[in-house]
């Protein structure tokens, strides 16, 4: 087995005893990306010497007898929309093709100051805009399972690198699933955490009041470790929440005995292929096996949650982008007629087609006469949907639910209908809205191809989600994710 | 016909506090050309901004002087426009629940003491945009960052004025407030203080407005008036000639004396305010609005009235001295000693002492003149131990020294000559000396005394008492 397949938990123990170095950690994962990243396309840019470098600091202090974090030497890529200093940050936009930032985001501060060694930045939709990574200006990525399919979005890329091994962890940004549901269609867990736990801060802004950086991994350890270090309050992001976090991956429990699991029916609706549906209601029979208690109940707001989610993200976002507008970095079109013509040619050359839907959809909602009927509805809405959620986690400790309607569909296969491709995001964007925590598991293969199953938890209640993924992991026998062999 | 000017005025004033509003970047004018910037002023992609509590408390302290109520719970808003001195593209202001509202200000309009009342219908807090320069050796713009982010209060009034007097009076207030609260540096030409001006006629007699046009960005509290006036016309003239007043936007050239037309009611930009999800509520405990409350002085109207009331002092005089805290604390130090006459303090405080003072830039915190010192030379003046030119003299001493008046008339020689005998030489030496202004008194020329005195006071070396000198002089010339 080679180094690149191990998961964090087993490189740091492998690491603290000196049966491997960070640097031979690092080739491993690099030696992966060159066999398949032609294949995969998980990165938009790729930082070896970085990485090497970082590994070099990490074995320095192994050497020297220092005692090193669970995350200390471990590859990790990080989503194209975090701020990395002087490294490329383009959010796989024209429009920020050759942008370095300035300034670390709080999280890759963090992420540097445990050790970790970035292997890259991961390809994702533009500006986090979409659910299979085809908005990319750059490139398509591949879904490791099966190269003809997407592997979802709008964090695409993260989600196959580390499906494919081309990194061991990576961080993601969900607005509306694009954590949770990249996970789910390249079998691996992905966490969106409860809003305010992770800053914000220097992540470039999609919709500020859904956005939420969260990790990828390929087992509930990982994911936890990961959680662990980026999570906090950040003086520089004012909706951190100030509350102490525990040590989640120390303090996981495998059992899942007396969990109420509620199972929201809208969720199981016709919308959604049987097959997963199968897959995710077989998982719960086996939690159930294991003492979990399942109760169906309903969250009726489901319905209009996705309009209202597609009127929130898009008002904030026409604001968030409106700053991308040629003057201080980044794209400027080249032939232009003064100010105004220098602002309308930047953003049309710069922004892709969903960018540019977006931009004029946030626009229209905000707009004087159509504010009341759409955001300020949108937020009433909100209001409403979290007392729904916070109602039924008066008789359950979590809902269960699939992350995704269907499998990994064909690269091309929606990108001609933007409604279509809206409605992938059906069983994720209630909990962006709601502010709560979601994560997806793998639960199994429909015809060869990954189906994730989705727990979400109260607010803060990231420790309760990784105790019953850990439990269905030890079900399943301590492992749910494999990687393809991409033959 | 006949018409009445209706004027309501939106005033922008930075606030002086240490660090910006959303960032801990440097509040302070005249730095180096995008010097006090960081990702947030720049508008980077992926920064956040964070509130600057001393922000909301000064504005706070602004709404309690002028009679508003707090709103202790209230938010913060985008609005979004592009613009190259706007580099997120959005200003984070406040929309539809300002931090203070409904509050007023009586204005002092005349030399009696009438004041007028103004509406104040909102104080809110918001960040300012960046500059933009024009260079010779560049053909395009180039754009200064330093004041994003700078902490403005706007303060919106009534449409209550109705004169741009009293639009002036009004503006006199605000500043002098802003002044006494020590909030903002109100310095004109660095652009601290700014005025967008509305301004609309009606028949006189009318209770319905006519419609308004709004000025933008009218520099200089005169600028105002002249502004005002010329547009009242404006208006006047188009209503004369039969026409209507359109809702519109128009910028005022304060070197033509003339305004133009920038935009009209169909042009209006849609600012698409919504709350700003980057922060959070902004949330005032009970406790620190006690707090502040508790630290708002004596304002500068109210003072002046009291002056002149309690002391008799011309508005002249209780205007200037309520000026500035500094110089009003001062008046009311002297007065609390008791020891001289309060106009006596006010000539001394508003003559010599700030004359003194303008010469060598300095205010009256940068000398050594305690109450105390001043007060004694005026006593002695007013119990005739010295005359008013030794007062002079030693008051020039006093001010940079830790010399008493005391030491310096004993030093200098400065006790005034009483000794009849000894001023009766001077006195028969200066009529020996000036036939020819004797011969002009005799012939009815009285201003010829006063010349004589003035020699007998010269050779006196300014110790003789003037008052005994003239009944000397009185007599010896029959």
């Amino acid at each position: 087995m080679s180094l690149y397949q191990l998961t964090a938990k087993e490189l740091h123990r492998k690491l603290c005893n000196k049966e491997c170095s960070a640097r031979e950690v690092t080739e491993s994962v690099l030696g992966r990306i060159d066999a398949c990243e032609e294949r995969v396309g998980a990165y938009v840019t790729l930082d070896r010497e970085g990485a090497l470098a970082a590994a070099g600091e990490v074995d320095k202090k192994i050497a020297a007898g220092e005692a090193i974090g669970p995350l200390a030497g471990i590859p990790v890529a990080v989503k194209d929309n975090i701020c990395t200093k002087d490294v490329l940050t383009t959010c796989s936009s024209r429009m920020l093709y050759n942008f370095r930032p300035p300034y670390d985001a709080t999280v890759v501060e963090r992420l540097r100051s445990a050790g970790y060694v970035m292997t890259g930045k991961a390809n994702m939709d533009e500006f986090a805009m979409g659910s299979s990574t085809e908005t990319s200006y750059f490139k398509k990525t591949a879904n490791p399972h099966d190269l003809a399919r997407v592997p979802g979005g709008s964090s695409g890329g993260s989600a196959a690198a580390v499906a494919a091994g081309e990194a061991v962890l990576s961080l993601g940004s969900d607005t509306g699933g694009s954590i949770r549901q990249p996970a789910s269609l390249c079998g691996v867990i992905g966490l969106k955490p409860t809003y305010g736990s992770v800053s914000r801060y220097g992540l470039v802004a999609f919709a500020s009041s859904l956005d939420q950086i969260g990790p990828f991994g390929r087992c509930v350890e990982d994911v936890a470790a990961l959680y662990g270090v980026i999570c906090g309050k950040d003086p520089m992001d004012a909706t951190t929440a100030r509350r102490d976090y525990p040590d989640f991956a120390a303090a996981l429990k495998g059992d899942v005995k007396g969990l109420r699991i509620g199972i929201p029916k809208e969720y199981f609706g016709p919308g959604v292929d049987p097959e997963v549906k199968e897959l995710v209601y077989a998982a719960l029979k086996e939690l159930e096996s294991a003492g979990a208690v399942l109760r169906e109940l309903s969250l009726p707001g489901t319905d209009h949650a996705l309009s209202a989610y597609y009127i929130i993200s898009s008002a904030e976002a026409s604001s968030n982008l409106a700053r991308f507008d040629g003057v201080k970095y980044g794209f400027r079109a080249e032939e232009y007629d003064g100010l105004t013509d220098m602002y309308e040619k930047t953003r049309s050359q710069g922004f892709g087609d969903e960018v540019q839907r977006r931009i004029m959809l946030g626009t229209f909602v905000l707009s004087s006469g159509y504010y009341d009927a759409y955001y300020n509805k949108a937020k009433l809405f909100q209001k409403a949907l979290r007392a729904e959620f916070a109602d039924a986690f008066q008789d359950c400790d979590l809902i269960a639910t699939p992350t995704s309607p269907t499998v990994a569909f064909r690269l091309g296969e929606n990108t001609g209908d933007p409604l279509k491709m809206y409605a992938a995001d059906i069983c994720t964007v209630t909990v962006n809205i709601a502010g709560l925590p979601g994560l997806s598991v793998p639960c199994g293969l429909s015809q060869g191809l990954p189906v994730g199953m989705q727990l979400i938890g109260p607010r803060f209640s990231e420790q309760r989600l990784f105790d019953a993924a850990y439990g269905f992991q030890t079900i399943r026998g301590g492992s749910l994710c494999g990687i393809p062999a991409l033959a | 016909m006949r018409y009445t000017t209706v004027i309501g005025l939106e005033v922008h004033a930075e606030l002086s506090t240490r660090t910006k509003i959303y960032c801990s970047c440097k509040n302070s004018f005249g730095s180096e050309v995008n010097s006090n910037c960081c990702p947030n002023c720049t508008g980077m992609p992926g920064s956040l901004p964070t509130l600057n509590e001393k922000v909301v408390e000064y504005a706070i302290r602004m709404g309690y002087a002028t009679h508003c109520t707090i709103n202790p719970v209230c938010k913060a808003d985008r609005k979004n426009y592009f613009y190259p001195d706007l580099p997120k593209a959005y200003q984070i202001s406040q929309f539809d629940i300002p931090l203070c509202e409904h509050g007023y200000v009586d204005a002092v309009v005349d030399e009696e003491g009438n004041t007028k009342r103004v509406g104040i219908t909102r104080i809110h807090i918001e960040e300012d945009a960046g500059k933009l320069i024009h260079s010779e050796n560049f053909s395009g713009s180039l754009v200064d960052l330093n004041r994003c982010g700078v902490p403005l209060i706007e303060i919106v009034s009534e449409p209550d004025m109705r004169s741009a007097h009293e639009a002036k009076a009004y503006l006199d207030s605000i500043r002098a407030i802003l002044q006494y609260l020590d909030i903002s540096d109100c310095k004109m030409q660095e652009g601290s203080i700014r005025c967008d001006v509305n301004v609309s006629v009606m028949p006189e007699g009318s209770t319905e407005f006519g419609t308004r046009c709004e000025m933008k960005n009218v520099n200089g509290f005169s600028a105002v008036e002249r502004a005002i006036e010329y547009e009242a016309r404006r208006q006047m003239e188009v209503l004369e000639a039969g026409g209507t007043i359109s809702q519109e936007t128009r910028r005022w050239d304060d070197l033509a004396g003339k305004n133009y037309l920038l935009r009209s009611k169909e042009d209006a930009q849609d600012y698409r305010y919504f709350p700003e999800p980057d922060l959070g509520a902004i949330v005032v405990p009970e406790e620190l609005l006690e707090q502040l409350k508790a630290t708002i002085p004596e304002l500068p109207g109210a003072k002046l009235l009291r002056y002149m009331k309690e002391t008799g002092l011309p508005f002249f005089d209780a205007n200037l001295l309520c000026e500035n805290p500094d110089k009003a604390d001062y008046f009311e130090k002297c007065l609390a000693l008791g020891q001289c006459q309060p106009k006596a303090i006010s000539n001394w405080l508003l003559g010599d002492v700030s004359r003194i003072l303008n010469e060598k830039n300095k205010t009256i915190a940068d000398t050594s003149l305690a109450p105390e010192k001043l007060c004694r030379m005026i006593a002695l003046i007013e119990k005739k131990t010295i005359s008013n030119t030794a007062g002079k003299t030693v008051l020039e001493e006093i001010i940079w020294s830790d010399k008493t008046p005391d030491d310096v008339v004993q030093e200098k020689g400065l006790a005034q000559i009483s000794d009849t005998s000894a001023l009766e030489a001077i006195v028969q030496s200066v009529i020996d000396a000036n036939q020819k202004v004797v011969a002009d008194f005799h012939g009815g020329k009285t201003n010829a005394l006063g010349f004589l005195v003035g020699q007998c006071m010269r050779q006196s070396k300014g110790q003789g008492n003037p008052a005994i000198i003239r009944e000397l002089l009185e007599k010896a010339l029959g």
